[in-house]
């Protein structure tokens, strides 16, 4: 499997708008916990489920960096390459 | 100038909503003095303590108390030191090899509590390229010391051994050790976990298994080591952690362990190294405590009786309690409105209860916490009961109807 940074982000905001209360017009470029009004236990929650999608483990300490959709997209497809 | 203090602004309006609606802080009652184990004054009243930690009722250990006022006359109020300087007496000594007897290990480490305790081991135990696996409903004390060790952190649903085992899998072939860190009773909900099925993948995997027993200590299994002694893996667990500051009664946290290495933990672990130790009157109050927790087996009968006669009681009002029977017992609310009526009305009823609110519920959902003790009468319990089904239909969280 070759997962890019854009297929990656279009699939997490799929994901994202299952979720009623998440704005309709989000874009890779949104901020998850300022756009999304995501506190970071919701982040983690979230996350953990992108996880399970994509077959791979996001390590907490590399939430830290991470602001924008984007952002995720870019870390789960580094990891993916390193493994 | 950007204020320093911008940052409380939530907590600010989150406070100021929840004692307008309540009339009081939740979180600023006063206890004005403890009458016995399962009675305090609060706003000048006699209250019911349902949320205090104390299973066994050992705070007021009568052996506990004669043990520190000895101490105190013999060795005076405190060490001045750190354990790794001038901060360890015989006395800390003493209780650590008690406590390691306790358990049948080969060594303990006592800290001057037990959040330092959790701290402490996992922030030292795991490396840059190690991986700590944290159950997701894990203790604010666990997260910390996750934040401060420089392994990789990775979270897997709340007591769940498959989606344990299939994030340790994920690793398979990545060098560094794993860590497997999950609580023996879940302190906000009482949620027990299968440790049985959690030391088998430890196992399978190759991985280390630490278990905080902070809330189980005292409360499972038949000497009360924990849910592991319950489960019969007390084998697997590479280390235990626990506190002082519940079943015994006093203030202080360990960890426990057959692995010789325990030694050099004790000269990296800074929570450890770099505080001052337990004074002598805590740390022969909690041998004392240990002694009585010893020699009355029978507390723990009394305590997972009266857990049940409480758990019963909230589900024949109809409350949404926990599903497990533990001495830990989360009533779920709906909405805050309703949580922050309730938990007022229980207290001017006369119980005292803890109100926990999201963030820091698993569900963002509001949790009246209570927890039970050996020493509550069954009248006591009784009438707690009574008091949650007035408060439930004060509140609306109850109907006329079933309760
Ligand atoms: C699961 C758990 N671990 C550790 C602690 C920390 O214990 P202590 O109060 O001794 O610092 C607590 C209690 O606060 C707890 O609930």
């Amino acid at each position: 499997m070759s997962e890019t940074v854009e297929s990656v982000s279009a699939l997490i905001i799929q994901k994202l708008l299952e979720n009623p209360k998440v704005p309709r017009d989000i874009d890779g470029n949104c901020k998850i916990m300022e756009d999304l009004a995501f506190d970071s236990l919701a982040v983690m929650n979230f996350v953990m489920e992108v996880e399970d999608t994509l077959d791979v483990s996001v390590p907490l300490d590399k939430l830290a960096d991470i602001r924008t959709i984007n952002d995720l997209a870019a870390c789960i497809v580094a990891l993916k390459n390193k493994g | 100038m950007t204020s320093l203090f911008a940052k409380f602004d939530g907590t600010a309006s989150a406070l100021g909503a929840l004692v307008q609606a309540g009339g009081r802080n939740p979180f600023a009652v006063v206890i004005e003095k403890p009458l016995s184990s399962t009675v305090g004054i609060i706003e000048g009243r006699e209250t019911l303590l349902f949320g205090t930690n104390n299973y066994l009722g050992l705070s007021q250990s009568e052996r506990a108390i004669k043990a520190a006022q000895d101490a105190v006359a013999k060795y005076g109020v405190g060490t001045t030191g750190s354990r790794i300087a001038n901060g360890t007496q015989s006395l800390h000594r003493q209780l650590e090899k008690r406590i390691a007897d306790y358990f049948n290990r080969r060594d303990a480490m006592v800290f001057s509590t037990g959040y330092q305790a959790n701290l402490g081991m996992i922030s030292t135990l795991v490396g840059k390229d190690d991986y700590l696996i944290l159950d997701a409903d894990s203790h604010a004390s666990i997260y910390d010391g996750s934040r401060l060790s420089p392994a990789q952190v990775i979270r897997f649903r709340h007591n769940d051994a498959d989606d344990l085992y299939k994030r340790l899998k994920r690793l398979d072939g990545t060098p560094g050790a794993k860590l497997v860190v999950v609580e023996g009773i879940y302190s906000m909900t009482g949620n027990v976990a299968p440790v049985a099925e959690m030391a088998a993948i430890k196992r399978e995997t190759g991985s280390y298994l630490l278990v905080d027993e902070a809330h189980s200590f005292g409360v499972m299994g038949e000497k009360g080591l924990g849910v592991a002694e319950a489960a019969g893996v007390e084998a697997d667990v590479d280390f235990v952690v626990g506190t002082f500051s519940k079943s015994l009664g006093t203030v202080g946290g360990y960890c426990v362990s057959d692995h010789p290495e325990l030694e050099f933990v004790r000269l990296n672990c800074r929570p450890y190294m770099f505080t001052a130790s337990l004074p002598p009157e805590v740390i022969a109050a909690t041998m004392a405590a240990l002694e009585d927790m010893q020699a009355h087996p029978e507390l723990r009968t009394q305590l997972m009786d009266n857990a049940a006669r409480l758990h019963a009681g909230f589900h024949k009002i109809g409350l949404n309690a926990s599903r497990q029977v533990s001495p830990v017992i989360a009533v779920t609310l709906e909405e805050m409105g309703q949580a922050i009526v309730m938990w007022n009305r229980l207290l001017e009823l006369g119980v005292y209860v803890n109100l926990s609110v999201p963030p820091a519920t698993p569900d963002h959902r509001p949790l009246l916490r209570c927890s039970v003790m050996a020493t509550h009468t069954a009248a006591q319990i009784d009438q707690a009961i009574e008091i949650f089904r007035q408060a439930g239909l004060d509140a609306g969280v109850l109907s006329t109807a079933t309760a």
